[in-house]
């Protein structure tokens, strides 16, 4: 059980926050070759996967898995993408998504007259309360080696 | 260790006299500062533009509305939970062009303008300019632009206060440039 790490893209592509939690191996490109590729395929599977479905829906791509990881996927309607990769045993994270953005996003970087919307958050109060936030998630949990 | 504490439901009570207050002060003080109703109403809506998109947001976070489906939708939810939530009124909305794309928000009452009389030598000025700007960032920032003005204003002597939306377009999102 535990998180590996996460994305927060706004609405352009950019990445304005990343950090990682229990990531043992790298991607092997740069960081920003990696945000590049995450958000193109998100992009990708996001558009596609809506003209697949059988019904309008609301909701759209919400995670996916692999043999090893699960990428749970949420977007708010102004465009923000918050992307977590956590490890098989965490089914829906959606909710520790949803309350980064309305908890720690919206109280500390868009009421935070300081930050500008659209630049990389480097608020020291975000990062802490949401590293704060991780590590208290019941699935955190790092495994010891 | 210790969660988050939640965000509590109700919201914030506020004197809404010191927010009408305020608003009259931060009006006045433009008008000294400009001069010119037309540079005013234009500040007024610049402002109310920087408040809309970061206000969008907040909006979000706490109604936890999601996409709507079409512009019909968009308006009740400005009508009845966003000017709810933020100014305690809901206004009605009416007057729908045939083509559904635009329409009017009727305000019976107006809290920002409780105390306010204009003075004749401002007959240019459009007091309440701001919430234009807040309409247009907020809606801009979900992915909608549109054209907001107001066309009946109490304080002109008109029986309601009037503003008047109009859809232009959906802003498409676009894979950042550079991606092949």
């Amino acid at each position: 059980m535990t998180v590996h790490n996460l994305y927060i893209f706004d609405r352009n592509g950019k990445c304005l926050y990343y950090n990682e939690w229990n990531r043992k191996k790298q991607a092997g490109i740069s960081k920003e070759e990696e945000y590049k590729l995450m958000y193109g395929m998100l992009f990708s599977i996001r558009s596609f996967v809506s003209k697949m479905s059988p019904l309008d829906s609301k909701e759209g791509f919400q995670s996916f898995q692999t043999s090893r990881y699960r990428l749970h996927y949420f977007e708010t309607p102004s465009g923000l993408k918050f992307v977590m990769n956590t490890d098989l045993s965490v089914s829906n994270a959606r909710d520790a998504l949803q309350h980064i953005y309305s908890n720690l996003y919206v109280e500390n970087i868009v009421k935070n007259p300081t930050c500008i919307l659209g630049n990389s958050l480097d608020s020291d109060l975000f990062s802490t309360r949401l590293d704060t936030f991780i590590r208290a998630l019941p699935y955190y949990n790092p495994r010891t080696t | 260790m210790s969660r988050q504490s939640n965000r509590t439901t109700d919201s914030k009570k506020m004197n809404s006299e010191l927010f009408t207050l305020t608003y009259g002060a931060l009006v006045t003080q433009l008008c000294k500062d400009y001069e010119n109703d037309e540079e005013v109403n234009k500040q007024l809506d610049k402002m109310g533009y920087n408040i809309g998109v970061r206000l969008i947001e907040d909006f979000l976070a706490r109604s936890s509305v999601g996409r709507c489906q079409d512009f019909r939708e968009t308006a009740d939810v400005i009508a009845k939970v966003a000017f709810k939530t933020y100014l305690g009124v809901t206004p009605s909305v009416t007057n729908w062009s045939p083509a559904g794309d635009e329409f009017s928000l009727i305000l019976e009452s107006n809290p920002l303008v409780d105390f306010v009389e204009l003075p004749d030598n401002h007959n240019a000025l459009i007091y309440s300019n701001l919430l234009c700007g807040v309409l247009r960032g907020a809606l801009e920032m979900v992915q909608m632009a549109v054209d907001v003005k107001f066309v009946q204003d109490t304080l002109r002597g008109d029986n309601v206060t009037e503003i008047r939306m109009k859809f232009i377009k959906r802003i498409e999102e676009n894979l950042p440039a550079g991606d092949e």
